[in-house]
């Protein structure tokens, strides 16, 4: 095996230019004669746009336009649609406000643009901006979520401020579980809203060239092929061959840069409008009030058990925020990407899940890292070990008494899933290693004689990536397949290009789909160039979320590096008077069976390309080939996080001072990158835990609106991470590769409340745990 | 207003709104867009520069106050041929993700070593407060300024 394939830690390709300052971000990129956008922002949770005067703005100079949200309804663009139909329990579809990308009549959370204006430098704009007066009728909005559907009513379509009553499982076996059991475990916990803050603010710049009436858009997307897809089909901008769509290095995205929002439009628009490319760059005050959140969930679980601590059933009541509108993926987020992972790792026979879906007058809520997952685990890992409390039994070994075991896959639970593979003792039994479980009494005394209150709490989690196959997910109200494209093409020298349908952000895939073709392939890694994130040279794709990118994006390449191996097969039979079922093909060299005789792969390459020795009728030229992979199921990722916390009962101070986290992933492509994930998914959890909010006061404010408010995880509230991995390969992928992109956001969150609570002894603290929250909680409040 | 500076040792004369940031200087005037920006309220770090060879934050200078000065940008301490230790440090020890906050990560990292004869895991966790990276959640980055530092001629611990 070369020193770059896969299971090797390879370096990354991408990082030369990131560590030499030649990255090339949206807002690296001007084009000439470039002008600025400002938006103008509503300041009211809810207000009605009644007039805007824009005669002052026009008198700054360097202002060449002010447009507004009734201008942009006049040239016809359309609402910013949701991909995903949710139906309530009664069947009857979810409740879904229009969402013109500018607001014409009333504005529904506080940042959303209604207007925007454009001028020849920043400065000018946002001098602009500030002049224009605009008239509101300020209304009275929805905030809480606990009381929104007896509030008053935000959309005259939407009664109750309910999208959707969804429920999932069997009712009637649940309650028949609880009817006889020994024990029922009750918890009420909130998944806190955070703000996802990848470091790249979004930016977009719309360049409209009137010589072939096309639209390129250069901007922050996370899957650019759906942006064009959305913008030309629902949106309205311009017919799909007349939109470019380029997502050149992205700053992180964490779910938050899945999503069509209102500023690519509105810049693509007005460069249209006023003959001028148009750029925008979010300030990170505009990222805190525009960007799609995440989480925001109330819930109420009740565990039934019987006297032996098995799990009879799970009974789960949800309250999810929507926020104002329904985002691109809104809806799917705290349904099918939460309910059906309420199985845990675990036999338990009945669930059942209702959720409701409100609306409030704040940002829109969508996927943020891990979307409905990590909630999911939250509700199960915080009630089990709750439970194992309340029964006193160690909680390590009321899970072993309940989890699916080896045998027993494919495992169909009552949430709809079918877990394929896992083996989640051997990863709990790992990390208790790992973390020297014998060891901890000796610890937590060693920490009291401190004065310090010493806790350990788990967290094994399960999650449901690779998203997804589309015939199932379009089944359940999808409004595109999940499937990925990838073609790899061989140039005539022999190197080769690679085209994904997946986009990197931070993961690495010029590095690991590199090392996935060349390995194939047999040839050197720095012969193979991945190209993503461009719809001009990528011919589909649908982009990277939910852990998907090797699984699915992955796979598909794997399918077009075999179709490029196979034709090459046919290429070397003329050339070497065989046949193609009687060469083999293995490191990068086609040789006739049992012979001598061979040509190397770029022999076989510039053969197809200069096609002297075989029958044009029966073989084309070339050596390019395309695939679409569709997975078969979703992947399981599973795993065990443990965590150990010290608190300072005299100042709420909570200190993580250990973390062990062991994941099985199935295959690693690249471990080095698998860990750099689940590092980074961990600081995400451990910030949900103790650090992140996002708060909105009793009128709509957002108040925790910059990096002075909104407490982001630094490098002094983390420690370093113990991580390690178990392995059972994916089933029904080429690869047998799971996704490791959210693993550590999903696992981690009850990990610490679970080591927090059994620190201070108390049934829950709400997250974040704050020290205030921690002292109080300490003091019996 | 006039505006005389030295960036990565080529002296630059500029004529700039007197309002201008330094940040803008680099990345608008002289298109050196390694510098970036994250944030209003001077947090994030991603904007870090060396000003006479001390980071500063530059979206928090103005580029009158650089009047005079050295600045060392990420585009001004190595090339991919001749990488700095802490840019050599970064990838050996996968301390970059998206790569957004790395060059205000490495040159505060710079400033740090250079002013941190010893070292050890908490110095760094502290000295690198200023700096928010949302990706690697730190354990990375922490392990290449530690080796950067051995390398650099600190004593770590």
């Amino acid at each position: 095996m070369s020193a770059t394939g896969i299971g090797k830690s390879v370096r990354r390709v991408e990082d030369i230019r990131f560590i030499t300052g030649r990255g090339r971000y949206t807002d690296d990129i001007n084009e000439p004669g470039q002008v600025y956008a400002a938006f103008l922002r509503s300041p009211y949770a809810r207000a009605r746009v009644v007039a805007v005067d824009a005669a002052a703005a026009m008198e700054v100079d360097g202002v060449l336009a002010v447009l507004t949200g009734r201008e942009m309804a006049a040239d016809g663009i359309g609402d910013l649609p949701c991909g995903w139909l949710v139906k309530s329990k009664d069947g009857s579809p979810m409740k879904q406000p229009p969402h013109p990308p500018l607001a014409a009549e009333v504005c529904n959370y506080v940042g959303e643009p209604y207007g925007v204006v454009v001028a020849t430098s920043i400065a000018a704009a946002r001098e602009g901006a500030d002049a224009v007066m605009t008239d509101f009728e300020e209304l009275e909005a929805v905030v809480s979520i606990v009381d929104a559907t007896k509030s008053t009513q935000i959309y005259a379509s939407v009664p109750a401020n309910r999208s959707y009553e969804w429920e999932l499982g069997d009712k009637a076996a649940t309650d028949a579980a609880f009817a006889r059991a020994a024990h029922v475990t009750k918890l009420d916990i909130t998944n806190n809203r955070l703000i996802p803050n990848a470091l790249e603010p979004r930016a977009a710049l719309g360049v409209y060239d009137r010589s072939n009436e096309s639209f390129t858009i250069y901007t922050t997307s996370q899957n650019p092929h759906l942006a064009r897809l959305v913008l030309s089909a629902f949106v309205k901008l311009a017919p799909e061959h007349k939109l470019r769509i380029v997502a050149p290095d992205v700053g992180g995205g964490f779910g938050s840069k899945i999503f069509i929002y209102p500023e690519e439009t509105t810049v693509a628009w007005a460069s249209k409008r006023i003959g001028k490319p148009v750029k925008w760059t979010a300030d990170r005050s505009e990222s805190f009030l525009s960007d799609a959140h995440g989480r925001d969930h109330a819930t109420h679980a009740e565990l039934a058990l019987d006297a032996q601590g098995h799990f009879l059933g799970l009974r789960v009541k949800t309250i999810a925020n929507l926020g104002a509108y329904l985002s691109t993926f809104a809806s799917s987020v705290p349904t099918f990407l939460y309910g059906t992972l309420l199985a845990g790792q675990y036999k338990t026979p009945a669930i059942h899940v209702e959720v409701d879906g409100v609306f409030t007058n704040t940002a829109p809520v969508d996927a943020y890292r891990g979307a409905g997952r990590p909630e999911a685990t939250y509700v199960v890992e915080r009630i089990v070990e709750t439970a194992a409390r309340e029964l006193k039994i160690d909680p390590t070994e009321l899970r072993r008494r309940n989890f699916i075991q080896p045998k027993d896959f494919p495992y169909q639970t009552p949430v709809a899933l079918v877990y394929d593979v896992g083996d989640y003792e051997a990863s709990l039994n790992k990390a208790l290693d790992l973390v020297d479980y014998a060891g901890y009494p000796a610890r937590k005394a060693a920490s009291a004689a401190r004065g310090k209150k010493r806790g350990i709490g788990f967290s094994c989690y399960i999650e449901a990536c690779g998203l997804a196959p589309s015939k199932l997910a379009t089944a359940l109200g999808a409004g595109v397949g999940l499937y990925e494209s990838g073609e790899v093409r061989v140039n005539p020298t022999g190197s080769v290009t690679v085209f994904t349908g997946s986009h990197s952000h931070g993961q690495g895939h010029e590095t690991t789909f590199a090392q996935i073709v060349s390995d194939r392939l047999g040839i050197p890694m720095e012969n193979v160039e991945v190209v993503h994130g461009d719809t001009g040279r990528v011919e589909f794709g649908l982009g990277t979320y939910g852990s998907r990118s090797v699984a699915v994006g992955g796979s598909a390449l794997m399918k077009a590096t075999d179709k490029v191996i196979a034709k090459g097969k046919k290429i070397a039979a003329y050339m070497l008077e065989s046949d193609a079922g009687n060469i083999d093909f293995d490191e990068g060299v086609f040789s006739v069976h049992a012979s001598n005789r061979s040509m190397t792969f770029g022999e076989v390459a510039f053969a197809a390309y200069v096609p002297s020795n075989y029958p044009l009728d029966e073989l084309e030229p070339g050596l390019s080939e395309k695939a679409f992979y569709d997975p078969g199921n979703f992947t399981f990722p599973a795993g065990a996080h443990i965590a150990e916390v010290e608190v300072d009962p005299d100042t709420g101070v909570v200190d993580v001072v250990n973390f062990v986290a062991v994941d099985d992933f199935g295959k690693v492509i690249n471990p080095m990158i698998v860990e750099g994930q689940v590092h980074g998914g961990l600081a995400q959890g451990i910030g949900q835990a103790l650090l992140e909010h996002g708060i909105y006061d009793e009128t709509g404010q957002l108040i925790t609106g910059s990096f002075m408010d909104y407490c982001m995880p630094r490098a002094d509230d983390l420690p370093s991470f113990v991580v390690d991995t178990t392995v059972t390969a994916c089933t029904h992928n080429p690869l047998g590769v799971k996704g490791c992109g959210e693993a550590g956001a999903i696992g981690a969150p009850a990990a610490i409340i679970n080591a927090l609570t059994d620190a201070i002894g108390v049934k829950d603290v709400a997250m974040p745990a704050t020290p205030e929250r921690v002292w109080r909680a300490c003091r019996g409040e | 207003m006039n505006v005389a500076l030295t960036v990565n040792g080529e002296v630059r004369a500029l004529d700039v709104a007197p309002n201008t940031l330094l940040v803008e200087l680099l990345r608008s005037h002289l298109g050196l867009t390694g510098t970036h920006v994250g944030c209003d309220t001077s947090q994030c770090g991603a904007c870090t520069v060396h000003l006479n060879g001390a980071s500063v934050k530059s979206c928090t200078v103005l580029a009158a106050q650089a009047d005079g000065a050295q600045i060392t940008t990420i585009e001004g301490i190595g090339s991919p041929e001749k990488l700095h230790p802490m840019q050599a440090a970064f990838r050996e020890c996968h301390a970059l993700q998206c790569g957004f906050c790395t060059p205000g990560m490495i040159m505060s990292a710079i400033d740090l070593v250079a002013n941190s004869p010893n070292l050890d895991e908490a110095a760094v966790r502290r000295g690198l407060e200023g700096n928010i990276c949302r990706c690697t959640g730190y354990h990375n980055i922490v392990r290449a300024v530690l080796s950067a530092a051995r390398e650099m001629g600190s004593r770590v611990s």
